[in-house]
């Protein structure tokens, strides 16, 4: 879209403001861009904070990367990559590592994906 | 072994610092900033705007010599860039500049790594920066733990949160003891195609992580400078873009005391740029006044003559100082025409603290005015930000807004160039990788942003969700997995294997260098009489003569069309210098002062002295004599001081006159070797009068070379750097010499 310079009609209902008004009013906006945003980052997940999630409890990238492409294949991910291995370890009595291990070898996503069925817990 | 450990007088041991890098852990997390020291008393002066010193070795200003060798620091922390594509080299170079005062250390990463969907590991060689890894990481903070100690002050280690890896990178970053990052979903968006609703996610849960690990963020706004095509009618846009990524990253959780907006005057000579800069300044530290400033340099209008852009980067550094800059960094003069070399990062670093010392203490004097121009202009830009924010509503919010090219338009906002850069909601790289979270979504790690059902397995866990696993990384650094290479070519150990011979305690080969250990690299300042195109092809014909590799000229100034052309010329060269092989002089000879005064006391001596020719300088010769500059006054020699422009038969005769000891001359200009002609004169006419013999006859000035001064007749010479003692010792050594063979004849 192309505009010409109309601040000089645009900026009228500014022009009352005080400098502390419009700074005020400026963050006031700035955090209604925002909450959208926010919120968004807290109903979704993506396969970078999945891989993020796995090196924190303990694999590597060349482990955490696999994980997350099979549970995205098994449609998984919505679970989260570290709440499978976390139940799977808990299940098959095994340690977090085995678990995530074996995941990330392709192994035990049958046994994973009877974990979450039926929904959410 | 014992354990490594830097020594001053020995270049850095990089194959040390590479030594069981798996075993090593970073002694801190987050960022340091400089302690203001108020009043400050260094040598003779008085700082108001101050950081305490540096308590280990530094490298001051080139005059630092003339007021007792201080080296007072500024308060801002310091940056500097550093990325050759070889990060073993890049230590070397980190020590050299932290010498100089820097104390944030920037890595950019290779091209291309914020498309690669994972994290790198290993040490590949990058290109236009350095590949970011684990490896990588560790070993430069290794490094800089070592070099802090060896300074006496913190450094702030720092590379980029961006990308599609960008969580795994935050994570990473916060293991290894990164202090600060670039991070700004805008910048993924507008600059790197990511599809923008990943981009917003991922950013949720790296600043998550950064927020916990103390790390400070810088946005990534200044980049609407380097790309709108008028960077200063962008200003309105940037107050915007700053405002999301700070808000944004506010309500995720990041102290705002921590988040640092990356700010670049806009506009550069010959625009009357601090007229059109300072308001934009002003106007950003009224609304973001509970936020950092990162005063950037402006890269914008920069070209290749490196004092071109050592000026802008002084301009803005005075639009620092009449605001403020909690961090100043620097770009270095040469990144118009090549990867950033190592003396163009300390120039930089130099440059922003010679600036900020000598404007020290300005805000105390001057202050910005309340009326005209400036607050009229404050009030303008402020307004066009708001109504640009208004807009990003009316349309849908910031995703819409982004899809319809309201960002890095060239039109001064509200006016549009219909030229900005448009991004579709379902485009870019990684769209339709974002997935919603299950109801029993749940993940056992610390700092993790958004809905974790932790609760479905253990309620006491809520506040703690690593507690279902005993401790994250976070709280049990040994759970890492670090992996050292997985190319067995592209590594830091076969770079280094080509270049051993130029490596390590006993090595005594060297060749000159810029950027790599070895690369021969040399830079050639020429003039030619001659059209700019002539030159150039001059200059080649010059390089290929004198035996350089891979010559390419790097910047041409026009001094006339006809009369002349500057050329600068980089090239390489590849033979190896033996240093054993080297006539290297020996050191100035220096007595003790009580040696000088005692031999003074047992015969005095007379000396005559001037600045001979046509000839003003005074500065040095006084230096040399006067006893409150040290010099040989305090032997208790007595001096007579002719002046300036001293005809060489005055000095002569006033030897003759005085029945002097020595004669001493000072001849500053050089100009067609006229210092050396001044002292064959002096020589001459001493011998036609019959009194060489009787006379010690030294001569000294800044373009002296001492042989050459020999040559021409004197007996001794001093250049630049030489002190009244060294000037004092050889007249006694002198004379002493002359005694014992008899042949002085007092």
């Amino acid at each position: 879209m192309k505009r010409n310079d109309d601040f000089s009609v645009r900026h009228q209902k500014l022009a009352g403001m005080s400098d502390e008004e419009l700074k005020a009013y400026f963050w006031k906006l700035a955090q209604q861009v925002v909450d959208p945003l926010l919120e968004y980052g807290r109903t979704h997940t993506t396969p970078s904070i999945e891989r993020s999630v796995l090196l924190r409890m303990g694999f590597s990238s060349l482990e955490a990367k696999p994980m997350v492409d099979f549970a995205i294949a098994n449609n998984m991910i919505g679970h989260g990559v570290g709440n499978i291995v976390y139940r799977l370890s808990k299940s098959e009595k095994i340690s977090i590592r085995e678990a995530g291990v074996a995941l990330s070898e392709g192994k035990d996503w049958d046994k994973a994906a009877a974990l979450f069925e039926g929904g959410a817990n | 072994m014992a354990e490594y450990k830097l020594n001053m007088d020995q270049r850095i041991d990089v194959e040390e610092i590479l030594k069981d890098l798996d075993k090593y852990r970073p002694r801190r997390r987050g960022w340091e900033w400089r302690k203001p020291a108020k009043e400050l008393k260094a040598g003779p002066f008085t700082y108001r705007d101050i950081a305490e010193p540096m308590a280990g070795e530094s490298v001051g200003l080139m005059t630092a010599h003339y007021f007792e060798n201080i080296d007072p620091q500024p308060l801002p922390s310091i940056t500097t860039e550093i990325a050759s594509g070889r990060f073993e080299d890049d230590i070397r170079r980190m020590r050299m500049v932290a010498h100089h005062g820097a104390d944030h250390i920037m890595v950019i990463r290779t091209a291309g790594q914020s498309h690669f969907d994972g994290l790198i590991e290993g040490t590949p060689q990058g290109i236009g920066g350095v590949p970011i890894t684990r490896k990588q990481v560790r070993a430069q903070r290794k490094a800089l733990d070592m070099i802090e100690d060896e300074v006496g002050r913190p450094i702030n280690y720092h590379s980029y949160v961006s990308g599609v890896a960008g969580p795994e990178v935050a994570v990473m970053f916060a293991e290894e003891g990164v202090n600060g990052a670039h991070q700004d979903p805008q910048y993924n968006v507008i600059y790197r195609n990511i599809n923008m609703i990943r981009s917003f996610v991922d950013a949720c849960e790296s600043k998550k992580v950064m927020a916990w690990s103390g790390m400070v963020q810088i946005d990534g706004a200044h980049n609407a400078n380097a790309t709108a095509r008028e960077a200063w009618k962008v200003m309105p846009e940037l107050m915007v873009q700053h405002a999301i990524n700070a808000i944004f990253s506010a309500s995720v959780g990041i102290e705002k005391k921590n988040i640092c907006l990356s700010t670049v005057p806009p506009s550069a000579t010959p625009a009357p740029c601090v007229f059109m800069d300072l308001p934009y300044a002003v106007a950003l530290r009224d609304l973001f006044s509970e936020y950092r400033m990162r005063a950037q340099m402006n890269t914008k209008y920069i070209e290749s003559s490196t004092r071109d852009a050592t000026v802008t980067h002084v301009l803005n550094m005075l639009i620092s100082k009449l605001t403020s800059a909690d961090i100043q960094s620097t770009i270095t003069p040469d990144e118009g025409r090549n990867v950033p070399w190592h003396i163009y990062n300390v120039e930089a670093c130099d440059t922003a603290k010679q600036t900020l010392l000598g404007l020290d203490g300005l805000m105390d004097m001057v202050e910005l005015k309340k009326d005209g121009p400036l607050p009229e202009k404050v009030r303008e830009l402020k307004e066009r930000a708001v109504l640009f924010m208004e807009e990003i509503l009316e349309v849908g919010g910031y995703f819409n807004a982004v899809e319809q090219g309201f960002f890095v338009d060239s039109g001064f906002y509200p006016e549009r160039g219909g030229d900005g850069i448009c991004r579709e909601i379902t485009g870019g790289v990684g769209a339709g990788t974002v997935f919603k979270r299950e109801s029993d979504y749940m993940a056992p790690v610390t700092a993790h942003y958004g809905y974790n059902n932790v609760a479905q397995y253990d309620e006491s866990a809520v506040n703690d969700p690593a507690k279902l696993i005993g401790g994250c990384t976070f709280e049990c650094p040994e759970k890492i997995v670090y992996i050292d290479e997985l190319d067995e070519e592209d590594n830091v150990n076969a770079r280094m294997a080509e270049t051993a011979q130029f490596r390590g305690k006993d090595c005594h080969m060297v060749r000159p260098e810029m950027e790599w250990l070895a690369d021969g690299t040399v830079l050639i300042n020429m003039f030619f009489p001659t059209s700019k195109r002539v030159a150039e092809a001059a200059a080649l014909e010059v390089a290929k003569r004198m035996g350089l590799a891979d010559a390419e000229v790097i910047s041409r100034e026009i001094m006339q069309q006809s009369e002349g052309t500057r050329v600068e010329l980089k090239g390489r060269f590849l033979e190896e210098i033996d240093i054993n092989e080297l006539d290297i002089p020996e050191e100035p000879d220096v007595m003790t002062d009580d040696e000088i005064r005692a031999d003074i006391e047992r015969k005095p001596m007379v000396v005559v002295c001037g600045t001979v020719g046509d000839d003003e300088h005074s500065v040095g010769l006084r230096e040399i004599i006067d006893i409150k500059h040290g010099g040989i006054e305090k032997y208790g020699m007595k001096v007579h001081y002719l002046g300036t422009s001293v005809p060489v038969e005055k000095l002569v005769n006033a030897a003759i006159e005085l029945d002097a000891d020595v004669i001493m001359a000072s001849t500053i200009i050089s100009h067609d070797d006229i210092h050396y002609k001044n002292i064959a004169a002096i020589d001459q006419l001493a011998k036609e009068m019959g009194v060489r013999e009787k006379l010690i006859f030294i001569a000294g000035g800044t373009q002296v070379t001492p042989e050459l001064a020999v040559a021409n007749g004197a007996d001794a010479g001093f250049g630049r750097g030489s002190k009244g003692i060294h000037d004092a010792t050889f007249m006694v050594k002198r004379r002493r010499e002359l005694e014992a063979a008899g042949k002085w004849p007092k």
